[in-house]
Order: structure tokens, then C-alpha cells, then sequence
């Protein structure tokens, strides 16, 4: 059973156009699927869909998990910085009405999941760019959501942090194992992080191919020299040049 | 040479040089003294009159501070009521910059008749609340306003309700609008209660201001000068003090 899907969804922004669609998603449990497309194709729109952040303007939205069952990790940390790691963490349990000792031990255990126990009285200044984007990805699991979106998290990320992060991200995953949406527009990684790529054609985003990658998550080391990894990557970026009207 | 020492050198130097230059000006021109009094006399004129110039600076500057004390939490009151309903913004807008935009001189007087003749502090302490009011009013209302929008649609994800919102987003979000508020209010303060001594122009409060009017009735001009010059340094000490108190705050909430 689908955990959330996009049934024929169009969005139209007054006087900027149709910005999606029609777009159809569904997303099974368990899953990680990765949408990539061109810049402005829409895959953040339809991101904002299934968290609900968005209504359509046409077409059905379809989630089974509640408000709190929904994580969104986004393409900056968006950490409170007047906030402590700790308490940014804790934000959606105490907004749950959870109390406030019982938010603060379960957002230690995510932080120390995310591998920054030792940073809990820190601000989001004094952290570096990778280690907000745990805090951020703490504060997403605090929750154990069942569906997960992932907005381009690693965009403000060097190379090895944004390869430690997708390792780590596959390793929480496994925990307890949410519907995952990644949107990215960086092939590899989708390749890497997913084991179905969505391509969206230019805007307004339609499905211009779906991809199966190597089902296998969390992927073994050197995955990303595997032969399947290189002629899905490649498969992926021919999709991706032919849906902005290229050669690849 | 250094470029801290040079940056700290040069405006000495230049006082120096225009310190020297209005000396020698009123000797060689033999300038009288309630005309324009040299820099040496007014030294001297500080000097003597130093704990009269003390005590009424500190009288000025309590006043001040009682104002900015009031201010704070009227501007910061009316600043989150407003936030919370748009209508009500609208209405007190037209209102406050009314308030802001006429010149405090200009309804001193009534204040001083409405506080009574034997009560000029009273007075004082109103007219420095009225324009110390709206940079923190300001201030706090563009802080409350202005939320990060990430952070919005974080709150919206979770379900936050209105008042979560506003105790856990919009009035964190405002502290440092407030406290910039807070070091404009603190200069405008201080000419507030200075004004309204003009205005009072009676000994019953013996600020700056009653020293400036008492020593230039009486032609003591170096003296006068003398209780400018401390008004000044006093103004720029609260200035200095209220930026350290804004960074030391700012520092603290943000960890850097």
C-alpha cells in the first residue's frame, strides 16, 4: 500500500503559469525514491505537496501518516539560532505537547544517532555547514516519521561531507526504515541515495522517466565504483539532457 | 605604524589641533569670556563646578533611564498586541508615526501644565517616554514581523499553534530588532529629557539643562560650555554602553 501519492496534481501559480504537472507519484513503505530534474521543474513543489507545506491547484494528495508522522529535512539547515542544538531537535516534540524532559532525552538519543552527542549546548553558529545539516536531520527523525523528504540537503555541502552524510542518512534510514523522498538535482547522488529516480522533465515537471536502480540500501562500500552505479548514472543524465530537449 | 593606534590617533589629533587653534584664537583676538569662552577656561569652569555638573548629570540621566525603562515596556506591549491583529495594526499605525514625527518641543509645555508646575520630573520623564517610544515600537514590530520564512514553513509542517508561534518563533526572532530599538531610544531619551528641562525651566529639577540655562543667564559661558560637554560625554557613554549591553545579549542568543 502506497504510504503517500500525487495523483494527477497540477500546480498553478497566479501569474507565473502552471509550475507542476499533471504529476503522478505514489511511494510504497519502506521506499527511497529520488526525484531529479532541471532547476525550477517543480520536485520541491512536489515535495511541499506531500508535506502538506501546499495544496494543488488540480489533483489528489494522499498521505497516510499524520501531521507528526511527516519529517521535511530542507535545503538549508533552518535551525532556530537562538537555539541550542539540543533544543532545535527537541522543537517538534515539544510543539507535539510532548513534555519538556521527556523532548529533551529523546532529542539526546537523535543527536547522539546523528553522531553529535558531544554538541548539544552548541548554537547553529558555532557549528560547521555538515554538522547543522545533523542537527536538522536529528530533528527529523526525532519524530520517527514514516515518511520522510529530503529537499537537495546536501546543496550547501562539500564533496566528502555530502558522501559521509548519504551513508549515514541510508544507516538512520535502516533503523526503522521511513518512505523516503529525496530530491536532488545531482544524478549521482540519486543514484547513490535511491532504488527508483523519478526524472521530471523542465517545467512544468512531468514524469519523463522513472529509473530502477540496484535495490540494495543501505548500499555497500564502493558502490559508487560498481559498473550498475556508472550505467545508471549514465542512463539517468541521457533522460535528464533529452527531457531539456539535448543531446546527452 | 599600527593601524589600530592610527585609528584611534587621529581623531585625538584632530581635537587637539582645534582645541589649540580656538586658544589661540581667543587670545591673540582677546575674545571676552561670556562671548566666547577659551578652552582652558571652560576646563577650568568643569573643574570647579564638577560635582554640581556630576549630580546634574546623573539626575538627567536617571530621567532618561526611567523613560527608557517605561518605554521599553509600553513600545514592546503595544508592539506585540499590534503583531498579533493586522487591523489593529493599521489603526495604530497613522497614530505613531503622528507621535514620532512631531517635535517634542511642541507639546512640552502642555505636558509640563498637565504633570503640574510642582512636579517638572514628572513632566520630564513623559516627554522622554513619547519619543523614546517609537524606535522600540518600530523596532519590535518589524522584528515580530519578520520571521525567516524557512522557519515558517517548519512551524506550519509540525502544526505549531498561533501561540507556540509567537513564544517560540516571533518573539525570539524580534530580540534583536528590540534591542537595536533599545540604543536609538536610549540618544533620543536623553534629548527627550533635556528638552522637557528647557521647557519645565524651573530649579525643581536640577538636570543638565537647568545647568545650561542658570550658567547663560548668568553669562557664565565657560561653564555653560562646561555642562554641554558633559551632556554630550554622558549621552555617548549610555550610547557606548547600550551597544555593549546589545552585543553582549546578541552574543549570548546566538553562541558568537
Amino acid at each position: 500500500m502506497a504510504v503517500a501519492s500525487l495523483a494527477a496534481v497540477e500546480v498553478e501559480y497566479p501569474g507565473r503559469g502552471k509550475a507542476l504537472g499533471p504529476f503522478d507519484l505514489a511511494l510504497e513503505e519502506g521506499e527511497i525514491v529520488a526525484l531529479v530534474g532541471p532547476s525550477g521543474c517543480g520536485k520541491s513543489t512536489a515535495l511541499r505537496l506531500l508535506a502538506g507545506l501546499e495544496q494543488p491547484t488540480r489533483g489528489n494528495v494522499t498521505r497516510t501518516p499524520g501531521r507528526g508522522e511527516t519529517s521535511v529535512v530542507f535545503q538549508s539547515p533552518n535551525l532556530m539560532p537562538w537555539a541550542s542544538a539540543l533544543a532545535n531537535v527537541a522543537l517538534p516534540l515539544e510543539l507535539d505537547g510532548v513534555d519538556k524532559a521527556e523532548a529533551r532525552r529523546q532529542a539526546a538519543d537523535a543527536l547522539a544517532r546523528v553522531g553529535l552527542a558531544g554538541a548539544a549546548a552548541a548554537k547553529p553558529a558555532q557549528l560547521s555547514g555538515g554538522m547543522a545539516m545533523r542537527v536538522s536531520l536529528a530533528r527529523a527523525l526525532v519524530t520517527e516519521p514514516k515518511l520522510l523528504l529530503l529537499d537537495e540537503p546536501f546543496a550547501a555541502l562539500d564533496e566528502i561531507t555530502r558522501r559521509d552524510l548519504a551513508a549515514d542518512i541510508h544507516l538512520l534510514w535502516d533503523e526503522t526504515r521511513p518512505a523516503v523522498i529525496f530530491v536532488t538535482h545531482n544524478v549521482e547522488e540519486a543514484v547513490y541515495m535511491a532504488s527508483r529516480v523519478v526524472v521530471m522533465s523542465a517545467s512544468p515537471g512531468r514524469t519523463f522517466n522513472v529509473v530502477r536502480t540496484d535495490p540494495v540500501l543501505p548500499r555497500p562500500a564502493h558502490f559508487r565504483t560498481t559498473l550498475e552505479f556508472r550505467s545508471a548514472a549514465e542512463a539517468i543524465s541521457r533522460d535528464l539532457a533529452a527531457s531539456m530537449g539535448r543531446d546527452a | 605604524m599600527n593601524r589600530a593606534v592610527v585609528d584611534i590617533a587621529a581623531p585625538l589629533v584632530l581635537i587637539a589641533v582645534l582645541l589649540a587653534g580656538w586658544e589661540a584664537a581667543c587670545r591673540i583676538m582677546e575674545i571676552p569670556s561670556y562671548f566666547l569662552p577659551a578652552p582652558s577656561e571652560i576646563a577650568k569652569a568643569a573643574v570647579n563646578s564638577a560635582p554640581i555638573l556630576f549630580m546634574s548629570a546623573w539626575n538627567t540621566l536617571f530621567m532618561a533611564l526611567k523613560a527608557l525603562a517605561v518605554a521599553s515596556v509600553l513600545a514592546c506591549g503595544v508592539a506585540l498586541v499590534v503583531a498579533l491583529n493586522r487591523t489593529l495594526e493599521k489603526a495604530v499605525q497613522p497614530l505613531a508615526v503622528a507621535l514620532q514625527v512631531t517635535p517634542v518641543i511642541a507639546i512640552a509645555p502642555q505636558v509640563v501644565i498637565w504633570a503640574g508646575l510642582a512636579h517638572p520630573e514628572r513632566a520630564i520623564v513623559a516627554l522622554a517616554v513619547i519619543v523614546a517610544f517609537f524606535p522600540i515600537f518600530s523596532g519590535a514590530l518589524t522584528g515580530l514581523k519578520a520571521t525567516d520564512p524557512d522557519l515558517e514553513r517548519l512551524f506550519d509542517l509540525y502544526g505549531a499553534t498561533r501561540r507556540q508561534r509567537l513564544w517560540r518563533l516571533r518573539i525570539p526572532s524580534s530580540v534583536p530588532f528590540v534591542l537595536e530599538g533599545h540604543k536609538v531610544a536610549g540618544g533620543l531619551a536623553v534629548i527627550g529629557a533635556v528638552v522637557a528641562e528647557f521647557v519645565a525651566g524651573s530649579g525643581g529639577a536640577q538636570g543638565l539643562a537647568w545647568r545650561i540655562l542658570e550658567s547663560s543667564n548668568r553669562l557664565q559661558t565657560a561653564r555653560t560650555f562646561a555642562a554641554v560637554i558633559v551632556l554630550a560625554i554622558m549621552g555617548a557613554l549610555l550610547h557606548a554602553a547600550l551597544r555593549y549591553a546589545e552585543q553582549a545579549i546578541l552574543k549570548r542568543l546566538r553562541g558568537r
